[in-house]
């Protein structure tokens, strides 16, 4: 029988998996299979510039196209420079399978040079991390990675390879099947608790359907949208799970939670029957526990059932699919009586719609609102902070704009390699970014990587000079005292006390030139819509567009952690 | 903040691989959960090994527990024993160092009256052997404590197994 090396083996498998992109930074213990993959042209291999920018690229790939995300890095340092990537994709549920070189087997333990257990350090941000101990071993354990990665609640998988195992020869067969036998997705929907909680649905006076991320990792927002439709259910979102229904649709009420709607929030206090679809009910969506969703029964459908009952005490839990679920909700059930219900909801969008003030200079508003303008399709990648926020509340998401972001972990630095991933993975899709200055700077050097693969992103700053949702922090609960989060502190500032401070930097444009993108910098509303005009233009390489923001812009409405309703700051 | 805080067991079928240990231990330390005792041993399947754990949590956390270890991939199966008939003990040695005559006399109707074993002797020394349920060990550590000037304990934790006919504990 034919032997080949581990080396090749992993090729091979990657192949077998329909990998068409990996995201790979080299080293000396993974240099083997980058000559692997040197010889062949199958699979494109895109070098970020770093292995933190390169997780984040593989996860948006993954977020946006559906397919496993897949990274391979070195040992040692370019093993934990995935650590942040990992617990972000972990925290959202992302499908991804990460590689890391090991030092040889006889080397593990000796603190060898780029040596770290890997494994260990992550086996809590990691669905499932393993070291290949045996060259016999790594074909079924690259076929379980790939399949515990992508079912059941999607997560990312770490395997460590050893430099040694993977220049062993041994069987060239890759497995065609899976069977472990820890680990059985829930793949069917439990029809007696499903009816119990349409029978819940149906009856309730104020029924309220809560979508998460769930329902968009499962596809499930066209039936979704079909159930609403048919039950005449309003809708509210979590962060993740906006563009479950189209935002612009009639039944659709906002996000919940410390940065929601007030109708939203209203919402889920009043409302008798809370059907949830695929979320953990984090607490910046629930505020304080027992205040949340007083007067209502809750139905709860998830995927994973360490998310049932954690946060919040569920009345009918569902393990399922939220397709699959929702699927045969479609079969079920038929229009409720909430009239009465749906203008109570109307009237609290009346009382508070959500809005920015105006501001006469530009307001962040005026931009999402060119982008929600200008675009009729696109994928939508924020960074983490006020920006984040602000597109959360403000951006349409349809059928045809999809919105991603660090919404768990909060990731800042994800928005620039987020819109590298969403392009590569959907090349004829215009990708927009949005970040503050500061998550910018995180992964600011993934503009080298955006020009060599030809991406025209449209990265977009806004640019306060601040930390702007600790600032934000800071003016309402600590006395405006700015401490750490102004980006143009220096010397010179605590030299002069605060009388001076020194000029901001860097000059974005300046150095999106540097880079060989485009840089734009937008100091007025009436420039806004000329600035996208352009950046539309350029079709070879990035765009980065800069906005210039009051600083004193806040994300409002806002309900102080661990709050509840009555903490809600609208303005001030 | 009672809700129903105590002592549960759990039994864990798990993968008798490198690392699993780690990982449910590391579970309890990350997410807060009380871990009293936690045996591990292979099984009549050397791929398999089972675990016994003891936790002192109330009954939502209790639950949460079952599922994140139900949700590990290396988890074959999760067995709650709290309240099935189970067979459980735990292994305690003692050895009570600086006894009188008097001591060693008081020892060995100890070591009657608690149906444990005297399994080394020296000139001023005593090694007894429990096995009995934690809770009998936790009586007895702590008369021991009380009796004798100078001990020594070691505990193995409980492991468990389901009864055939009813039998508990």
């Amino acid at each position: 029988m034919k032997q080949i090396s581990g080396n090749k083996l992993l090729v091979k498998a990657l192949k077998e998996e329909g990998v068409e992109v990996l995201f790979g930074y080299p080293g000396a213990c993974t240099i083997d299979i980058s000559d692997e993959l040197y010889k062949q042209n199958d699979i494109a291999v895109v070098l970020p510039r770093h292995e933190q920018a390169l997780v984040h690229e593989a996860d948006a790939y993954a977020r946006t196209t559906g397919k496993v995300g897949v990274c391979l890095v070195t040992s040692g340092p370019g093993a934990t420079n995935l650590v942040t990537g990992l617990a972000t994709a972990n925290y959202d549920s992302v499908p991804l399978v990460c590689f890391t070189g090991q030092v040889a087997r006889h080397l593990i333990g000796n603190d060898a040079f780029q040596e770290v257990d890997i494994v260990g350090i992550t086996r809590s941000i990691t669905k499932y991390g393993v070291t290949v101990r045996n060259r016999e071993d790594l074909g079924r354990i690259i076929k379980e990675a790939f399949y515990i990665a992508r079912t059941g609640r999607p997560g990312p998988v770490l395997i460590d390879l050893p430099k040694d195992v993977m220049c062993e020869l041994g069987s060239a067969e890759y497995p065609k099947n899976v069977n472990i036998r820890g680990y059985k997705p829930n793949t069917s929907v439990h029809i007696g608790q499903l009816k119990r909680a349409i029978k819940l649905l149906q009856k309730a006076k104020r029924p309220l359907f809560l979508a998460g991320g769930g329902v968009n990792i499962a596809g499930a927002n066209e039936v979704f949208r079909q159930v609403v439709e048919k039950t005449n259910v309003p809708v509210i979102t979590t962060v993740m799970g906006r563009g479950a229904i189209p935002t612009n649709h009639p039944l659709f009420i906002g996000n919940l939670g410390m940065h929601g709607a007030y109708a939203a929030n209203m919402a889920v206090s009043e409302c008798d029957l809370l059907f949830s679809i695929g979320t953990r009910f984090n607490d910046r969506i629930t505020g304080k526990l027992h205040a949340f969703a007083p007067h209502a029964q809750i139905v709860h459908i998830d995927i994973d059932t360490a998310s049932i009952s954690r946060n919040i005490q569920v009345h009918i839990p569902i393990v399922a699919d939220a397709k699959d679920a929702i699927t045969k909700m479609a079969e079920y059930v038929e229009e409720c009586s909430t009239k009465k219900w749906l203008a109570e909801i109307e009237a609290w969008k009346a009382e508070h719609p959500l809005t920015m003030r105006p501001n006469p200079k530009m307001s962040p508003l005026d931009i999402i609102n060119e982008i929600n303008t200008q675009f009729d399709e696109a994928i939508l990648v924020t960074d983490v902070g006020q920006h984040q926020m602000l597109v959360a509340q403000y951006a349409e998401i349809t059928e045809k704009k999809k919105l991603i972001m660090s919404g768990g972990l909060g990731t800042m630095g994800y928005g620039l390699p987020g819109a590298i991933g969403a392009k590569i993975g959907n090349p004829d899709t215009p990708v927009i970014s949005v970040s503050g200055d500061g998550g910018m700077q995180m992964n600011i050097q993934e503009l080298a990587t955006a020009v060599l693969e030809e991406l025209p992103i449209i990265a977009c700053i806004f640019n306060n000079e601040y930390l702007g949702m600790v600032r934000q922090w800071q003016k309402l609960f600590y006395g405006k005292r700015y401490g750490m989060t102004n980006l143009r502190a220096g010397a010179l500032s605590r030299r002069t006390d605060g009388a001076e401070y020194p000029e901001y930097t860097p000059d974005f444009v300046k150095l999106a030139e540097s880079y060989g993108a485009k840089g734009i910098r937008v100091t007025r509303k009436q420039d806004i819509a000329a600035a996208f005009e352009e950046a539309k233009k350029n079709t070879k390489t990035p765009t980065i567009i800069e906005f210039i923001i009051d600083p004193e812009e806040m994300v409002y409405p806002m309900i102080k952690p661990g709050g509840t309703l009555e903490d809600m700051i609208m303005d001030c | 903040m009672d809700k129903g805080m105590k002592k549960r067991w759990i039994s864990l079928y798990v993968e008798n691989q490198v690392g699993v240990l780690s990982k449910i231990s590391g579970l309890f330390s990350g997410k807060g959960y009380n871990l009293n005792s936690l045996t591990v041993g292979t099984t009549e399947d050397p791929t398999v090994s089972r675990m016994t754990i003891a936790t002192v949590s109330d009954d939502e956390t209790f639950e949460q527990i079952k599922k994140q270890l139900n949700r590990m991939v290396e988890v074959i199966k999760v067995i709650d024993f709290t309240d099935i008939f189970v067979r459980m003990k735990e292994i305690l040695y003692i050895k009570v160092k600086k006894c009188t005559p008097e001591d060693k006399v008081e020892l060995f109707q100890i070591a009657e009256t608690f149906k444990a074993k005297v399994i080394d002797y020296g000139r001023d020394s005593l090694l007894l052997e429990f096995v009995q349920t934690a809770t009998k060990n936790d009586a007895v550590v702590k008369l021991m404590k009380e009796e004798f000037e100078l001990i020594e304990v070691v505990r193995g934790g409980s492991v468990g197994i389901e009864s055939i006919s009813m039998m508990e504990r």
